[in-house]
């Protein structure tokens, strides 16, 4: 038998973060993935680097994990480009709330600034006529995940991590994990599955939250800034059981990644005609000019949603060496590397720099 | 159609005749065969399918970019810019 | 809005219009489509100098006679499918067609396996240069080699002489006791044995070569030459064009999207039809190269056939099996001598490039098994091919096979994507 210091299950950003950080500290780590390293809700989301103000908790880690990434600025497999994110605000309801998120933004350590209509139509030309100004947050940025966590991963190798690729974990026992070829390891384990975990950890709960993208052709100089309506938290945090928000970035290679929808209870991955007809007429609302891009893929993902939007990171309830980091929802890529380092900090009994509490998996069994 | 069944557009801004029912990939290529895009790393890149499969005869015509030559017919009028 | 048919034939080459005739016949309003401006497929292309070829003029006439039951629809392109609807783009609208039942006609495209040099300028395919050259590429006085496998490079040569090219030479990649004994069958079809002698007598004088292949292409902006390895030794030849294609392979992207079964058993998959061409999907049949390449004339049977079985009428089609069965016998022949010889697929050096779209080299595919994996980290086949070159060689190359298919089946106007909605023009 196999000893390891840890056993991170699952090699999508999340897992790959934590057997990244974790072989750095000098920890023997293992790292099992059935299929390609960042495959799942890494390979299918935006990679857009984006503090959400709406949960205090979320924005603190978010904050913390955003500082990690500035790490990665310079590195080729991430093509970190810092595009900044551009909300913007439909009718002055919308525009009313602006200042709030900046204080609250700023408040968290970041930069954020109101731009009213005129500024607005500067920074972004191709907007519909009719906007009511918004707010610019200039130095989030939007990264390439699959490759990142490949970087990782292989980074975590070099540093004397072993990688079962290819293989799923059987079963969790008592500080051991049995591989599908009955291979079994011994150590602690960290469960970084997203959306699969529910075949490990049934008790905790995690929904998957379908959501489609379409990329175009290249088109640079049409888009400069991440750009989403200041509705979005709305789609993105609200519980309906379909809904669509107007969320499009500008790609490194001058293409544009269209998004965005959220729909529950559906786990067909076929990309869906009319959703994505529905998620069009949004984008088009806001920019008219997509209209006439061509488009050259559609994909779908699904995003691993727990009840309160917050990811489970911390030990499992009432068991013995099994630890968790999942459930990130649509922002895993955001809070990965702040994830792990949390995650770390916990394993080696020390206080992490920012209160753990709200993400302790041991909320969803109270 | 222009007399003598021949099409005239541009290519580049430069004034090309050609058959009727030549396709905009013949009208660029008695211009500027070399090349009809630049490909990601910058090389020049020309027809390969003839097909309408490979994409590689991409050009930008009336100011829409991203149109395949070798499927589009020329036209009396068209403004076909290479390069994009 | 919504235009609905009795059948719907996607694909105008031969075995779609003899699909669209052969329903029409019945009564059936049928509506034929196809991407490119004119009906003919590749076979039967128009060439501008010199007109349509008399069968495809024969056969689109047959159509007209019946007007009233068939629609023309040229350049349209099919973007995505569902049940029996399609969302299709034209030049200037998206439209979707709906119908009781469809024939898949969708074709063949050329193999195209990269090799050092193949993404310069001035190198296409074999009947990727032919169909240029019907649509007024200019071709007149230019020195040109052709070369790659199997009969489609005779044609190829035959078209280039007539628009005025100098063919230097026709290198095939099987070696000559394989094609001998290919001639030698021919006479067990006197329709293709005479065609073979007219192309030979068109080609006369173009030395053909076989048991050769193209290892590499030169030139820096575009090409200037090419070395061929052949049995008496290699040759570099000066030329301004390259015609090289490797055979053909199915078109299955739409038949895969509507859920009909392929068969992967003979290399690039087909799609898998019974005796009477129904697909595994009810109401879809498929006829012609797209359930396994086998020339000309089993497609316009198999189009017949599959015409009458869509309208309802499978008697009729019945009646044309034997001659099927026939014509079918005519594709193995095909296979089994224009083989391709191993080295044709170890020609690409660690930097040449695999993925036009993407630029991606061999050298950054090594070790990946899966297509998917190898585009998320490559961004091999992420480009607006959408893997039909770079996935249908890594195919052949034996790397890993094609990924999956998605919508748009070919890269789409986003307001073609959001037509659906009656709010949308």
């Amino acid at each position: 038998m196999s000893h390891y210091d840890l056993i991170v299950v699952g090699a999508g950003i999340v897992g790959a973060s934590c057997a990244d950080e974790a072989a750095t500290a000098g920890l023997r780590v293992a790292i099992v993935e059935p299929g390609p390293i960042g495959g799942g809700a890494t390979a299918c989301g935006m990679g857009h680097l984006v503090a959400m103000d709406d949960d205090p908790a979320e924005l603190a880690l978010a904050r913390y994990s955003l500082r990690r990434w500035e790490d990665h600025v310079d590195l080729a497999e991430a093509e970190f480009s810092r595009c900044g994110t551009l909300w913007v605000a439909r009718n002055e309801t919308e525009a009313e709330g602006i200042a709030q998120r900046v204080a609250r933004l700023e408040a968290s350590g970041g930069e954020a600034e109101a731009v009213d209509a005129q500024a607005l139509y500067r920074l972004e030309p191709a907007l519909a006529p009719g906007l009511c100004g918004g707010m610019l947050v200039p130095r989030e940025a939007v990264v390439y995940p699959p490759r990142v966590a490949l970087h990782l991963v292989r980074r975590a190798l070099q540093r004397g991590a072993t990688l079962y690729a290819g293989r799923a974990v059987r079963r969790l026992g008592r500080a051991t994990v049995t591989l599908d070829d009955g291979t079994v390891l011994a150590g602690p384990a960290l469960v970084a599955t997203g959306c699969a975990l529910p075949e490990l950890l049934p008790q905790l709960p995690l929904r998957p939250r379908k959501g489609h993208l379409l990329i175009t052709e290249r088109y640079p100089g049409l888009l400069h800034h991440q750009v989403l309506e200041l509705g979005y938290a709305s789609s993105a945090h609200g519980t309906a059981g379909s809904s669509v928000a107007f969320n499009v970035q500008p790609r490194p290679t001058g293409q544009i990644l269209i998004g965005s929808s959220r729909e529950f209870d559906v786990t067909d991955p076929a990309v869906s005609g009319p959703m994505l007809q529905r998620m069009l007429q949004r984008a088009f609302d806001f920019m008219p000019a997509l209209r006439g891009l061509r488009a050259i893929r559609a994909w779908t993902g699904f995003r691993p949603a727990t009840p309160d939007g917050r990811p489970y990171l911390g030990a499992v309830p009432d068991s013995t060496d099994l630890w968790v980091a999942a459930g990130h929802e649509g922002l895993g890529v955001t809070t990965a590397l702040g994830s792990a380092r949390l995650m770390l900090d916990l394993l080696q009994g020390r206080p992490p720099a920012i209160d753990p509490a709200p993400y302790a998996p041991a909320r969803a069994l109270a | 159609m222009s007399a003598a069944g021949t099409v005239r557009l541009s290519v580049n801004g430069e004034p090309v005749a050609v058959p009727a029912g030549s396709s905009v990939a013949a009208a660029v290529a008695s211009v500027a065969a070399a090349r009809f895009r630049r490909s990601v790393r910058g090389e020049p890149r020309a027809p390969l399918c003839g097909m309408g499969v490979c994409f590689e005869c991409r050009v930008r015509i009336d100011d829409t970019p991203h149109q395949r030559a070798c499927m589009t017919p020329a036209r009396d009028g068209m403004q076909v810019s290479t390069d994009d | 809005m919504t235009e609905r048919y009795d059948v719907l034939v996607v694909g105008a080459g031969p075995a779609g219009l003899a699909a669209a005739r052969a329903a029409a016949s019945h009564g059936a309003r049928v509506g034929l489509l196809d991407a490119q401006a004119r009906h003919g497929g590749q076979v039967w292309r128009h060439d501008v100098l010199h007109g349509t070829p008399r069968p495809a003029r024969k056969a689109f006439d047959l159509l007209v006679r019946t007007r009233g039951h068939v629609e023309w629809l040229p350049q349209h392109q099919v973007i995505s499918a569902d049940h029996r609807t399609l969302l299709v783009e034209t030049p200037r609208a998206a439209i979707r067609l709906s119908c009781g039942s469809m024939v898949l006609a969708t074709g063949a495209r050329e193999l195209l396996l990269p090799f050092p040099g193949w993404t310069l300028p001035g190198v296409t395919g074999a009947g990727g240069i032919q169909a240029l050259a019907k649509q007024g590429w200019p071709v007149h006085g230019k020195r040109v080699v052709v070369a790659g496998s199997g009969p489609l490079l005779l044609a190829a040569a035959a078209t280039l002489r007539r628009h005025g090219a100098r063919v230097l030479g026709i290198y095939e990649q099987a070696p000559a006791a394989a094609v001998a004994a290919f001639a030698m069958q021919l006479w067990r079809w006197p329709a293709r044995a005479v065609q073979a002698a007219l192309l030979r007598a068109r080609l006369a004088g173009i030395p053909y070569r076989c048991g050769s292949f193209v290892r590499m292409a030169h030139g820096r902006d575009a090409l200037c030459g090419v070395d061929v390895d052949d049995p008496r030794g290699p040759l570099r030849i000066p030329c301004d064009l390259l015609a090289v294609g490797y055979g053909l392979v199915p078109n299955v992207e739409l038949a895969s999207m509507l859920g009909c079964a392929l068969d992967h058993t003979r290399g690039h998959p087909c799609v898998q039809v019974d005796a009477l061409l129904r697909t595994s999907v009810a109401g879809v049949y498929a006829a012609g190269e797209s359930c396994g390449i086998a020339g000309l004339a089993a497609a316009r049977i198999e189009g017949g056939m599959a015409g009458h079985a869509a309208a309802g009428f499978p008697a009729a089609a019945t009646a044309l099996l034997p001659s099927r069965q026939r014509a079918r016998r005519f594709a193995d022949l095909l296979a089994q001598h224009f083989a391709l010889d191993a080295r044709t697929r170890t020609l690409a050096g660690a930097d040449t490039i695999i993925c036009r779209c993407e630029d991606v080299t061999l050298a950054a595919l090594d070790g990946f098994t899966d297509a998917r994996a190898a585009k998320l980290a490559t961004r091999c086949g992420m480009g607006a091919c959408q893997g039909r070159i770079c996935g249908t060689a890594l195919a052949e190359l034996d790397r890993f096979p094609h990924g999956g298919i998605r919508p748009p089946l070919f890269p789409a106007r986003l307001a073609t994507l959001a037509t659906g909605d009656p709010s949308t023009p």
